[in-house]
């Protein structure tokens, strides 16, 4: 039995606006898998709850005419993951998708409540980083469009206001066209888990395929917030994708942007293997998927 | 046999996948109240003041109890059979509510409310002033003078238990060790010695500990629990409440698993105490996850001094363990678990000189330890596993010929448990041969590059059930009913491990009537059942098949006389027929008479009705020894800290196995849950605060699914001449080897020896940074 105060089902993103706006114990809940835990546990106890969970108008994945992706916010993570235009423009988002909780989980969570949350170990949030994603929200002030590398403020906080809705992302053109991903989660086992690191690249090669001509990496849990790692990036930009050094280097030029924390859950040692070791493996997994030889 | 030896299908199999099993929350009354538990937020102190004035107020709360308010009576919780000799007796340690507060998230009050949402916020406005202590989580901290006494009742000093088991009085490691130079010289021994240490875990089933309780017409004070020990929880409930034992009643209906945490007696007696509160209305009473985690019960962190002395040539020549055992705030099952874990060290190999077996138990302030699958068993093979491989790679010496030529065998273990067939040489030789050892072992050698793979075993003896330890004993009753088909009532559990689907096979074996006509009642009550003391221990297969196999023949015996008297029998005498398959037959296995006729002519007899029922009592006086080991083969991926089980296999010397679909389940979740012992799961608790930091199944890293390999099982069938149906111990010992033998993988994999689980990728990461086999 869940402590709260009330549920309202939302007819449209305005309508859902102004119940949030009416009552300062309002808060948005759509897939509910962050939201209800949060009830259950006392935090979020005895709030009113606005849904967002039966709007068709932030569901869905489309294409606009200059090649820009839209995801729905309330798009769930299974339809990512399964959508024909991300598997071939955004595997590696699809993929990160397909590793959060469980198959339940992915059936209802959606990736707006992921990126909403706030949480540095979100899975969909370290490739959202990586693509520079476009987060459009709608308030009381109307609508307003916050680049992902301006979203976060804090472990658990983002620059959202409470009576905000999130309805889509936008993944421009340049930010995906000719690049390849691959989205690395440690974790301590292989479902129903939180990401120990999450490790997120986009590489694009040359035409020749020999070398890098860009590459993009970002972290989730390696800092209190989702976090690129500009060292690493600009390491190795240009260089040959056949020496292997240049791949443990990358991993320690990432590991120098990086300051992990030393917790109960990983301590700080074992967290800079991962960023290291994830890095390596992630640029080679990238680049192979960009038909590099290596 | 007939029916025993074949895989039946569970009789509760369709009932629990459709869903129309009931469980104890499925059956409780709409109107039932509500209680929850407040626990405390300080892990050692006193309660010195509660305000409930605040918690009173709120809308729905019926009322609210708390630790001064209880009998002031201290009740044990562990569920052993009750004994005469009141120094047999379990440690009775603990009230309803406690004022003294042993541990992080300690009972201190209550409150019964008219739904769960009134009862939560009500909870949070109850104010408890604590006197507080600095908590001492571990064994060793725990003994130090300075820590504060948690049961001056029970033990002057925190250690409560300190036991020795040596293979002679006059044993002594060091003088052996003397000896052994003496006779082979230093150049030809080889010494181990090591701290080894297992971590804290719970048992993770998936039905949270619940129940319910009313005062019914009769006066009774019932309680529907989910528990493994219906009759052991009556006393206890009645114990606690200050009740006589006929006034209370217990009835168990279907159980979501129990694992040994079921095998206390948890919160039937508050959930029982708080219903006599409220005008005897039934209080429903569920915890939490968090609170089962914490505030039940968990398998016991034990933290040993090992050593080990063999001669080059393989020999084992001497062995001890002096080992630490926290055992938490309350006793549960007192030193028992800790006796079980020290005499398996001691049996498990044949020393030549000898072995000192022995360990402290002591109350500290972190979470209860008490029964859990294989009760010590994990612990002690960690503790003799781990040793016996770091020895072999040591010396140099194959593990697998090693063990064979040292671990216990057909006569090493004397007195009144014993090996009475015995198999473990058997499953070594099928294990290796499966995993394909030498030719394996061979491979593995000299590896280079960050991905290794190793092979690597365990093994382990097991008691089958308690004798002579406590007493065992089953009742069985079977009732014949008009068409020929029986029901048969125990009091013995049927918690998920397929109890139900084995006593019918047993039943109809031990009848002639056929599985189909046999209905077990899956429910105990223990105003209807007969006596049992329940699930665990591995026992009820063993000494409920004494029991049913007993009481068929005298159903058997009654339906014949019975027939024979009313001249059913065309002049036969009972000497001359049996029955096989609902028939009375004669010698040559023709039908006389269905035994729905003998049913239906002797009950309704104008002159000699008798309603055809039996029951018997067995009481079980031998204990024989079960066995058997792991192999697998793993992959480790060093960098990342990552074990890869390529394959995995127990091999059981369980004697004849009794259904073989569900001994396979029974191992496969047995090995599960020890890949989880030896890879992930820890409950860690913060030593500063004796605050639990990862009370949930998220941050508490159960095995899922997707991080289960393919497990094989293997079963060496051989007939005891002791058990009914010729079984052996099965329910526990799947959950013990297979953590020691990836543990001994990695050591083949990798040269470096862990000596603590769970074999986290942190600690691997670890020790292979330690070693210099990574950067």
């Amino acid at each position: 039995m869940f402590d709260i105060k009330s549920v309202y089902e939302a007819s449209s993103v305005s309508d859902a606006v102004n119940h949030l706006k009416q009552d300062e114990d309002a808060i948005v809940v759509c897939g509910g898998t962050d939201v209800l835990i949060r009830v259950r546990e006392g935090k979020d106890a005895g709030k009113a709850l606005v849904s967002v969970h039966n709007l068709a108008e932030i569901k869905g994945i489309t294409m606009d005419s200059n090649e820009n992706i839209i995801i729905g916010a309330g798009t769930c993570f299974y339809n990512i993951t399964n959508n024909d235009i991300i598997k071939a423009n955004l595997l590696s988002l699809g993929e990160a998708c397909d590793t959060v909780g469980g198959p339940q989980i992915r059936q209802t969570g959606t990736i707006g409540g992921n990126i909403c949350n706030g949480a540095t170990s979100a899975d969909s949030a370290s490739t959202m980083r990586a693509l520079d994603a476009e987060i459009v929200c709608v308030g009381p002030n109307g609508e307003r469009t916050v680049p992902i590398s301006e979203w976060y403020t804090g472990p658990g906080k983002t620059v959202r206001d409470r009576c905000e809705v999130v309805t889509k992302f936008i993944i421009k053109k340049e930010n995906y066209k000719g690049y390849f991903g691959y989205y690395s989660k440690y974790g301590k086992r292989n479902a129903m888990e939180i990401a120990t690191l999450g490790c997120s690249v986009l590489v694009k090669l040359s035409g020749d395929k020999s070398t890098i001509e860009d590459v993009k990496i970002a972290y989730g849990v390696a800092a209190p917030v989702p976090s690129r790692a500009p060292s690493a990036e600009s390491f190795a930009k240009g260089k040959s994708i056949s020496d292997e050094n240049m791949y443990i280097e990358f991993g320690k030029k990432a590991l120098s942007d990086m300051n992990p924390r030393d917790s109960w859950r990983a301590s700080k040692e074992f967290r800079e293997q991962l960023i290291k070791e994830l890095a390596t493996r992630s640029l080679k997994e990238a680049v192979r998927r960009a038909g590099g030889k290596i | 046999m007939d029916y025993v030896g074949k895989s039946h299908i569970r009789v509760d199999a369709y009932g629990k996948v459709t869903g129309k099993a009931k469980y104890t929350a499925d059956l409780c009354p709409k109107n039932a109240l509500v209680a929850k538990v407040l626990h405390s937020t300080i892990a050692n102190g006193e309660v010195v003041d509660i305000d409930i004035s605040e918690a009173k107020k709120v809308p729905g709360v019926v009322g609210v109890f708390t630790c001064f308010d209880v009998p002031d009576i201290e009740f044990p919780t562990a569920g052993h059979p009750y004994n005469l000799d009141p120094s047999h007796l379990d440690p009775a340690d603990r009230k309803l509510l406690n004022k003294r507060v042993r541990l992080y998230g300690d009972d201190v009050a209550a409150v019964v409310a008219e739904d769960e949402v009134a009862a939560v916020q009500a909870l949070k406005k109850i104010k408890v002033t604590y006197n507080e202590f600095k908590p001492y989580v571990t064994a060793r901290a725990s003994m130090q003078d300075e820590a504060p006494v948690l049961h001056p009742n029970i033990s002057k000093s925190n250690c409560f238990s300190h036991i020795s088991f040596k293979s002679s009085n006059d044993f002594n490691y060091d003088e052996a060790k003397k000896k052994a130079i003496e006779k082979y010289g230093e150049d030809n021994l080889v010494e181990v010695c090591a701290n080894i240490k297992t971590p804290l875990i719970s048992h993770c089933h998936i039905e949270l500990p619940v129940s319910y309780a009313y005062v019914d017409t009769n006066g009774k004070v019932t309680v529907v629990s989910s528990t493994q020990i219906p009759h052991i929880c009556r006393r206890v409930v009645a114990h606690a409440l200050g009740l006589p034992w006929g006034k209370v009643r217990v009835i168990k209906p279907y159980i979501g698993g129990g694992f040994g945490n079921k095998q206390d007696v948890l919160y039937e007696p508050l959930c029982a105490w708080l219903s006599t509160q409220v005008g005897g209305r039934p209080v429903f009473l569920e915890i939490s996850r968090e609170e089962t985690i914490v505030g039940t019960r968990t398998r016991h962190p034990m933290d040993g001094d090992v050593r080990g002395l063999i001669t080059k040539d393989g020999k084992y020549v001497a062995r001890e363990l002096v080992n630490y055992v926290q055992n938490g705030g309350y006793a549960g099952h007192g030193a028992s678990i800790t006796a079980k874990c020290t005499g398996i060290f001691k049996n498990i190999y044949k020393d030549e000189l000898g072995v000192n077996s022995e360990a402290y138990t002591v109350y500290t302030n972190a979470p209860t330890s008490a029964a859990m699958r294989a009760y010590g068993v994990p612990q002690a093979c960690s503790f003799s596993e781990f040793l016996t491989d770091d020895l072999c790679f040591k010396a140099g010496l194959d593990p697998v010929k090693f063990r064979l030529e040292n671990c216990a065998d057909e006569n090493s273990i004397t007195g009144d448990q014993k090996f009475y067939t015995y198999g473990l040489k058997k499953c070594i030789e099928e294990g290796a041969k499966h995993i394909k050892w030498d030719e394996k072992r061979k491979a593995y050698q000299n590896q280079t590059g960050n991905i290794r793979r190793g092979v690597g075993m365990g093994i382990f003896i097991y008691q089958t059930a308690v004798w002579p330890i406590s007493e065992e004993i089953s009742a069985i009753r079977m009732v014949l009913n008009q068409d020929g088909s029986i029901q048969v009532q125990s009091g013995a559990t049927e918690i998920g491990q397929g109890a139900d689907t084995v006593w019918t096979q047993m039943s109809a074996e031990a009848t002639g009537i056929s599985f189909d006509k046999i209905y077990v009642m899956s429910t105990q009550d223990t105003d209807l059942t007969p006596f049992d003391f329940g699930a665990f221990g591995s026992r009820q297969s063993y000494v409920v098949g004494f029991a049913i196999k007993t009481c068929g023949e005298l159903l058997k015996k009654k339906i014949i006389d019975r027939a024979v008297d009313l001249e059913l029998t065309k002049g036969k005498k009972a000497d001359e027929l049996d029955i096989k398959n609902n028939n009375v037959v004669d010698k040559s296995g023709a039908t006389v008479v269905s035994v729905g006729d003998v049913a239906m002519n002797s009950l309704y007899s104008q002159t000699k009705a008798e309603h055809i029922v039996a029951e018997c009592t067995k009481q079980t006086l031998t204990n024989t020894f079960a066995s058997g080991c792991t192999f697998v083969d793993i992959e480790v991926d060093m960098a990342l800290g990552k074990i890869k089980i390529n394959d995995i296999i127990n091999v059981h010397d369980s004697g004849t196995v009794l259904n073989p679909a569900l001994a396979s389940a029974q191992v496969h979740g047995g090995m599960s849950m020890s890949l989880g012992y030896g890879l992930s799961e820890e409950l860690l608790i913060d030593e500063k605060t004796g605050k639990p930091l990862n009370d949930n199944l998220l941050d508490y890293k159960i095995p899922t699914a997707m991080d289960a390999p393919d497990y094989s099982v293997a079963f060496i069938d051989m007939k005891d001449p002791t058990g009914g149906f010729g079984n052996k111990a099965l329910g526990e010992p799947p959950a013990i080897t297979a953590s020691a033998a990836i543990r001994n993988a990695v050591l083949n994999a990798t040269g470096v020896s862990f000596y603590q689980l769970p074999l986290t990728s942190q600690r691997l990461v670890a020790g292979f940074k330690e070693k210099g086999l990574i950067d």
